[in-house]
């Protein structure tokens, strides 16, 4: 074979490998926005993050806004520290909350972000105080059974049990 | 520096723990065609392989073109395989590559020539070996004596001191043998090269070569010019020369009595 | 009586001893190997030269089993997703099946009897009709000149060709999918974006095809150079590359597997 052609069929092999990770990368990995572009960086803390994973997605009226980074523990409230990088084309003010939701009955846990009213603005490193951690369902079906415990034992009477 | 290229003085080799080589003495001249012949199985090959630096003598003192070869390093020995061709039994050439390529492949290894100045140069060897018309054709698609010509045109590419042929008779017709044979004689002559040739082909060798050494079961059985071996009495020389069944050299393996095999009862 | 028992420990000691012997040489060739590679990039052609004979004669191959394979995987997912009513996820499964284990194990499954099978051929007949001998004669190494360059070619080869049939596979499991059967295009792309990561998914899956490469590449060329040089040789050392790094690929897929997936 002439060294001409081996060179260009070489090359050709080449670029396509090269095209298919690009393909891989841009159009099937998730590299898209977010790493890229501005973003900013917000802390939130929460009594219990449930199965949330780093990478989990940030949403705000259903929208991806951003993704959590880091997990941590912080050891001083004995609470979950939640570090997580929102795009810098959206803005919420500073009093929003955010809390720990499951995507359907048993789908991925990501973190909700629901705006308050105040007119100031997050900031880079700010922390959100209005946290709601996640719904464990070990607990709800716990405190399901013991209500009904409850409920059998009192007959109907109203009160202490079901107001907890 | 000595005129012997090659020089042997009492060498042995072992395979492990059979002794292949018991022994030899042979000394080479510059400018000498010398060939080692003797049956197959012999200990030519070894020696060959010895000479060439494939293989390490057990004992001995074996010197090419003035190099210990039982104390050279691989640095040595590639330095001195450089000043070193070899013909192989079948030619080996690269069956990747075209016949032009073969020929340019020490070439582009060992220098920095520049293209125009390989080109010219591959074609003057393919010349020599009457081949310059077949540069492009591949391995594949010569016949074994041009092919055995094409690697004769490799071993010479890098103008070495000496050339080893493998058995450069076996397989070819009359007229290729004949070709090749000359040719030895020729390049030997025109470069001023030594030519070690391990054969068995008696007659094309005592035609060309200026000395022969008879190998037999590892020791030297028999060495002379082609004259004398031709006039020679010894038995086993004898059988060589005119290639008699029996003799010295026996026609059948070492086997207990043929009655006894075959279990015969009286 | 007495000797069954010892003429099968002996046949056990010598397995054993002959295989750690071959480890043992394997390794030094490898090793060796890559100590003599720096022709394979000071003179790049060759390295070229061999990244055609490895790679782009597998490209064929390659192409048409991805292709293959994403399909079935897109009409056998579709099936399994349908009764759970999220046959949205086709994508997701399509593509992260292909990018962890699919792609890099099959596509070096591919390769090991494509191009590691011809490797060992070469290498051995070339032993077998002295070319290699011949190279030695003539001062030249021919592990630099002849081993190490089929190394790097098939080892740049491998991850690209890997990558080749993922994307394949994935543009298969698309046809099937999206255009045969009429699952949602948006909802196909951006749940298979949204669940295939970068780093984890896709790095992983080129870094697994490289050690498949440098695995099934060293094994050829090792068996190629250890093949005694006869006909019946050559070819017991290519069916032995084909069945080896086969071997070799499943077993180290499961090992980075449990290093790449299982630890958080």
């Amino acid at each position: 074979m002439q060294r001409a052609t081996l060179d260009l069929w070489v090359g050709i092999f080449v670029v396509m490998g090269l095209g298919a990770l690009l393909f891989l990368a841009l159009k099937v990995g998730n590299m898209t926005g977010l790493e890229s572009g501005q973003t900013y960086t917000v802390r939130a803390e929460f009594e219990n993050i449930g199965g949330l994973k780093p990478r989990a997605p940030v949403k705000s009226a259903g929208v991806v806004v951003g993704r959590v980074v880091e997990i941590g523990f912080d050891n001083q409230i004995y609470e979950a520290l939640v570090t997580m990088r929102l795009d810098a084309r959206y803005r919420f003010p500073k009093d929003t909350s955010a809390s720990i939701m499951t995507s359907g009955l048993l789908g991925e846990q990501y973190i909700a972000l629901e705006a308050g009213g105040e007119s100031s603005m997050l900031a880079e490193g700010d922390r959100l105080k209005l946290t709601q951690g996640a719904v464990v369902l070990e607990n709800l079906i716990g405190q399901f059974l013991y209500n009904k415990a409850e409920d059998a034992e009192s007959k109907g009477a109203e009160g202490k049990g079901a107001a907890d | 520096m000595s005129d012997n290229l090659i020089e042997i003085r009492d060498l042995s080799f072992a395979y492990g723990e059979r002794l292949v080589l018991k022994g030899i003495n042979l000394t080479a001249r510059r400018g000498q065609v010398v060939a080692i012949m003797g049956i197959s199985g012999g200990g030519k090959t070894t020696l060959l392989r010895l000479i060439g630096g494939a293989l390490r003598p057990t004992r001995g003192l074996l010197r090419v073109d003035g190099v210990d070869m039982s104390r050279v390093d691989a640095v040595g020995l590639y330095r001195l395989r450089r000043r070193m061709g070899m013909l192989f039994q079948f030619g080996a050439l690269f069956t990747d590559m075209s016949v032009f390529d073969n020929v340019a492949f020490p070439l582009r290894e060992h220098t920095d020539l520049p293209a125009e100045m390989i080109h010219d140069l591959v074609l003057m060897k393919l010349n020599a070996v009457g081949l310059r018309g077949a540069h492009a054709l591949m391995p594949a698609e010569l016949s074994g004596g041009m092919a055995r010509r094409v690697a004769l045109a490799r071993a010479i590419a890098l103008e070495p001191r000496l050339i080893l042929y493998d058995e450069p008779f076996a397989g070819l017709d009359p007229i290729s043998l004949g070709v090749t044979g000359n040719l030895i004689r020729r390049l030997t002559d025109t470069l001023g090269i030594t030519s070690v040739v391990v054969t068995h082909d008696i007659q094309e060798s005592l035609r060309m070569v200026d000395y022969v050494y008879f190998v037999s079961e590892g020791v030297i059985a028999a060495e002379g010019t082609p004259e004398q071996l031709r006039a020679s009495r010894e038995p086993f020389v004898h059988q060589f020369v005119h290639g008699e069944e029996d003799g010295p050299v026996p026609f059948h393996y070492p086997a207990p009595a043929y009655i006894h095999d075959l279990e015969l009862r009286a | 009586m007495m000797d069954m028992p010892r003429a099968g420990l002996r046949r056990i000691g010598a397995r054993v001893i002959n295989s750690v012997w071959r480890i043992g040489t394997g390794t030094r060739f490898f090793a060796l190997t890559l100590l003599h590679s720096g022709q394979s990039f000071g003179r790049f052609q060759l390295t070229v030269r061999e990244i055609f004979s490895a790679g782009v004669l597998s490209l064929i191959i390659i192409l048409v089993s991805g292709l293959f394979v994403g399909m079935v995987l897109g009409l056998q997912g579709y099936e399994t997703l349908q009764t759970y009513g999220s046959e949205e996820a086709l994508g997701v499964l399509v593509s992260l099946s292909l990018v962890r284990e699919l792609g890099p194990v099959v596509a070096a499954l591919l390769f090991a009897s494509r191009a590691g099978s011809a490797i060992t051929a070469e290498i051995g007949l070339m032993k077998a009709t002295e070319q290699i001998s011949a190279m030695e004669m003539m001062a030249v190494d021919p592990i630099a000149r002849v081993v190490a360059p089929r190394f790097w070619g098939a080892v740049i080869s491998m991850p690209l060709l890997a990558a080749l049939f993922s994307a394949m596979g994935i543009f298969g499991g698309y046809l099937v999918g999206v255009v045969l059967i009429g699952v949602d295009e948006g909802s196909f792309w951006s749940q298979m974006q949204a669940a295939v990561d970068l780093r984890e998914d896709i790095l992983n899956g080129v870094i697994k095809s490289v050690v498949f490469g440098v695995a099934v590449t060293a094994i050829a060329l090792f068996e190629g150079y250890d093949a005694p040089p006869t006909a019946e040789g050559v070819s017991r050392a290519t069916t032995r590359t084909v069945v080896t790094s086969s071997l070799a690929i499943l077993g180290l897929d499961f090992i980075l597997t449990a290093f790449m997936f299982s630890g958080v």
